[in-house]
């Protein structure tokens, strides 16, 4: 068999990409989450948002450094199996994701040792000052990355002169213009994950009777929070689309499964594309929708794949599902959340055990809606890397073989998989160990390094006996 | 005509930031490379306490390295990168692993065991392949326009395997110094007698290098016999400074070992920079070849000469607040 390092490259970078992206996505939301709950716990002196605050600073220990150690991943792999992209966009990269680390990285290192590990040595307000510096450091390294992210989506401020990009403005091309709408989706969507994850946990508390006061707190301000967000994303998520129909008109045509160009497209809800025939296969649709949602006109032109010749044309089938899942999920998202502020509203939230049971489902979803949102733009691009100058195939690391691909490709599953299992069972210890009772504990912590990870105590890891979950 | 020389600047810059981290990771590596010889599970809990609250920092400067190369000297990142494909690999499973060891020794007391060999593999690995990446920078590479055209394993030949061993040492040296600087009793007199003969494997690495470099290397030879008068002073300062070293051991000086150590890296570091200038990718590219445009260096150039001395002083204030001795119980916490 002949192995593609083309081929191999792209299953690698997704796969590595999306093993980062899940951390972040969760830390951005919970890092300000975990900034409110210091400033409520500051002003007010009340011991539960601070219990509350301690508990979910364990939990953000362990995500943060399982996405550092696969961030360091991503810092490198621009070089090695993408060198003539690097090369190419260097000038316009190579500043950007150095901002990135000058300005974001260290500030969140720095105060993320403060944080975890400062409670006690530190006066209060330096410590919750600590705390907003890396909520504020997470949104910080997000905009720069999802500036070079949406550059090559959206590319401006550039030329291209003997096969390497120079740079005409850096306003324009660090502000491209699906920037603000790529910022503002990917921020709503750290904080509706953020606001799952925390809303799902405290829920299952709730049904186990355990910590039920800071449990009530914690799911009332995640719904109230995911009640607007939810529905706002809606909005963004909308929005974030038309900017992309005016770019990058194939991508919204592979979305939405239209191959000819028509005037009053239909909104096909359900459909199997079938690229070689180019057409589809058992569509359900509703009649000049798309062409409503797109243009705001019943008539609107929307055109469709066949407007290109087929290298041109992203793939249709992995972009038209994972929309249809990330949207599909969005609403699921909208419902849960409307419909548990309505039972907040109507004081029975607390006590409705299947909507608890629901909440406490919902923690995966998140960050299944984020993946399909992420491979919808990054397949929608295909077949460029940098949307309209250069093709993907061009900017593959030459010197690269397919049996080199495999086995880094190969390496890395391995390596994260014992990252993630690892992970995975000790934030379950963490979660079911609960909250610390609310009287103030002795200070009984011994041998202990201070680095994210150790911020949570070493029993947990070696729990005494397997006592029956309460 | 240019009033100043930005890419001048930037090889300052970069050089400055790769040097931060060899020497900041060095010893936190070289405490990773030493653990399982270390006479005991407490002499082991201290050495880990005494790089725990700053090693995620110091390998901060590997990705600003990263980047910072993207940024001013693209054909460096393009260049090196795939021509170091497996060794790249290498190096971040090395320093994954190492990671989530330090994470879980801690806690993990039946498997503690499995998590100290994850700790010294990931560690050895890592400075390994560091010390490859160096030997492949003198050996060259083969590349056509912008691109490496060379094959998988050009990087490991007998040179780089000897130039990884001797990082691995050298990483070593510098984690026994640190050690013997911020522990004490048993753990100490351990280091104290680990040093001076990692200090002599060190100068013996050194020696063999500076021999084969010149005679597999006719730029590096000439360059060598051409400067005589003043060339020579960065050897003989090496030489010195490593008869110094020995000695304040001998002494059981605390902290001079330590920077005595740093020192000679820095002559190791200047002596390779002035070997191989101005060459960015020997044998063909310099440095102004390398460098990507000048408007991007300067864009850059500007936020870097506001942020890199506030990441300093935040440096500096976390080494500050975790000053001192530390031990099996660590910092009473």
């Amino acid at each position: 068999m002949e192995l593609d390092p083309l081929l191999l490259s792209r299953i690698q970078f997704a796969f590595v990409v999306s093993f980062h992206a899940i951390f972040p996505v969760f830390t951005i939301g919970l890092a300000s989450y975990i900034a409110v709950l210091e400033s409520i716990a500051f002003k007010t002196g009340d011991p539960v948002y601070q219990k509350l605050s301690q508990f979910w600073i364990k939990i953000f220990a362990i995500v943060f450094g399982m996405g550092v150690v696969s961030g360091i991943v991503m810092a490198f792999q621009f070089g090695t199996n993408w060198s003539v992209f690097a090369y190419t966009s260097a000038n316009f990269l190579g500043p950007v994701l150095s901002y990135e680390v000058v300005t974001a990285f260290f500030l969140e290192a720095t105060f993320l040792g403060v944080l975890l590990f400062g409670r006690n040595k530190v006066p209060p307000g330096l410590h919750l000052f600590a705390a907003c510096m890396v909520a504020i450091g997470t949104f910080i390294s997000s905009f720069w990355i999802l500036a070079a992210n949406s550059w090559m989506h959206t590319p401006a401020g550039v030329e291209m002169r003997d096969g390497v990009i120079h740079m005409t403005s850096w306003t324009q091309a660090i502000f491209n213009s699906s920037l603000p709408y790529r910022f503002a989706h990917m921020a709503l969507a750290s904080f509706i994950t953020g606001g799952f994850v925390v809303a799902g946990v405290s829920a299952w508390y709730l049904l186990s009777g355990r910590n039920p006061r800071s449990s009530r707190k914690a799911l009332k301000m995640c719904v109230i929070m995911l009640a607007m967000a939810s529905p706002l994303q809606l909005l963004v998520g909308d929005l974030h689309g038309l900017n992309t129909f005016e770019n990058q008109p194939m991508k919204v045509a592979a979305m939405e499964g239209h191959w000819e160009t028509k005037k009053g497209a239909p909104l096909i809800l359900f459909a199997i594309p079938d690229a070689e025939n180019e057409t589809n296969h058992f569509e359900v649709k509703i009649p000049k929708l798309a062409s409503l949602v797109l243009t705001h006109s019943l008539d609107g032109e929307v055109p469709g794949l066949l407007e290109v010749p087929a290298e041109d044309r992203p793939p249709v089938g992995p972009v038209f599902w994972s929309f249809r899942i990330m949207v599909g999920l969005g609403l699921l998202f909208i419902a849960v959340s409307l419909f548990s502020a309505f039972k907040l509203w109507q004081g029975r939230l607390f006590e409705s055990k299947g909507l608890l049971r629901v909440l406490s489902w919902m923690i995966p979803l998140p960050f299944v809606a984020v993946l399909s949102g992420w491979f919808v733009t990054e397949i929608g691009r295909q077949p460029w890397i940098i949307y309209g100058m250069l093709r993907i195939e061009d900017a593959v690391t030459p010197s690269l073989t397919g049996w080199m691909a495999l086995v880094s490709l190969l390496g890395y599953i391995a390596v994260y998989a014992v990252v993630f299992s690892a992970g995975v069972v000790y934030l379950r210890r963490v979660i079911i160990t609960g909250l610390d009772p609310i009287d103030e504990r002795g200070d009984d912590e011994s041998a202990r390094p201070k680095r994210p990870w150790s911020a949570v105590p070493a029993d947990l890891v070696e729990p005494p006996a397997l006592k029956p979950e309460a | 005509m240019e009033l100043i020389d930005l890419t001048l600047i930037w090889v300052g810059i970069i050089g400055l930031g790769i040097f931060m981290y060899v020497l900041m990771d060095g010893f936190d590596l070289g405490v990773g490379i030493l653990f399982p010889f270390a006479p005991s599970d407490d002499c082991r809990d201290a050495m880990m306490n005494s790089v725990a609250p700053v090693w995620d920092g110091n390998e901060t400067w590997l990705i600003l390295g990263g980047a910072g190369l993207l940024a001013a000297f693209p054909m460096i990142y393009a260049v090196f990168l795939p021509a170091l494909y497996l060794g790249v690999f290498l190096l971040l499973a090395g320093l994954i692993f190492r990671g989530i060891a330090f994470e879980f020794r801690f806690k993990a007391n039946a498997r503690r065991y499995w998590w100290d060999r994850a700790f010294f593999g990931g560690s050895t690995a890592a400075s390994f392949a560091q010390g490859a990446v160096v030997g492949a920078y003198i050996q060259g590479f083969e590349t056509d326009g912008f691109s490496y055209v060379g094959g998988a394993f050009d990087w490991l030949t007998p040179f780089t395997v000897m130039t990884g061993l001797g990082v691995v040492a050298g990483y070593a040296l510098l984690g026994a110094t640190w050690t013997i600087l911020k522990t004490e009793g048993r753990t100490q007199e351990w280091a104290y007698r680990l040093a001076p003969r990692l200090l002599l494997t060190v100068l013996g690495f050194f020696l063999l290098v500076s021999m084969w470099t010149p005679l597999t290397n006719e730029r590096v030879l000439d360059r060598w016999l051409d400067n005589v008068h003043w060339l020579w002073l960065f050897p003989t300062l090496t030489v010195a400074l490593a008869g110094w070293v020995m000695r304040r051991l001998r002494q059981r000086a605390e902290v001079t070992p330590f920077l005595g150590c740093m020192g000679l890296f820095a002559m190791f570091y200047l002596g390779l920079l002035i070997s191989q200038w101005p060459y960015a990718v020997p044998p063909d590219h310099t440095f102004w070849d390398a460098a990507s445009d000048p408007g991007s260096q300067l864009f850059l150039l500007i936020g870097i000469l506001f942020l890199i001395p506030v990441i300093l002083v935040y440096t500096a204030w976390t080494y500050w607040v975790f000053r001192g001795k530390v031990d099996g119980s660590g910092y009473g916490h």
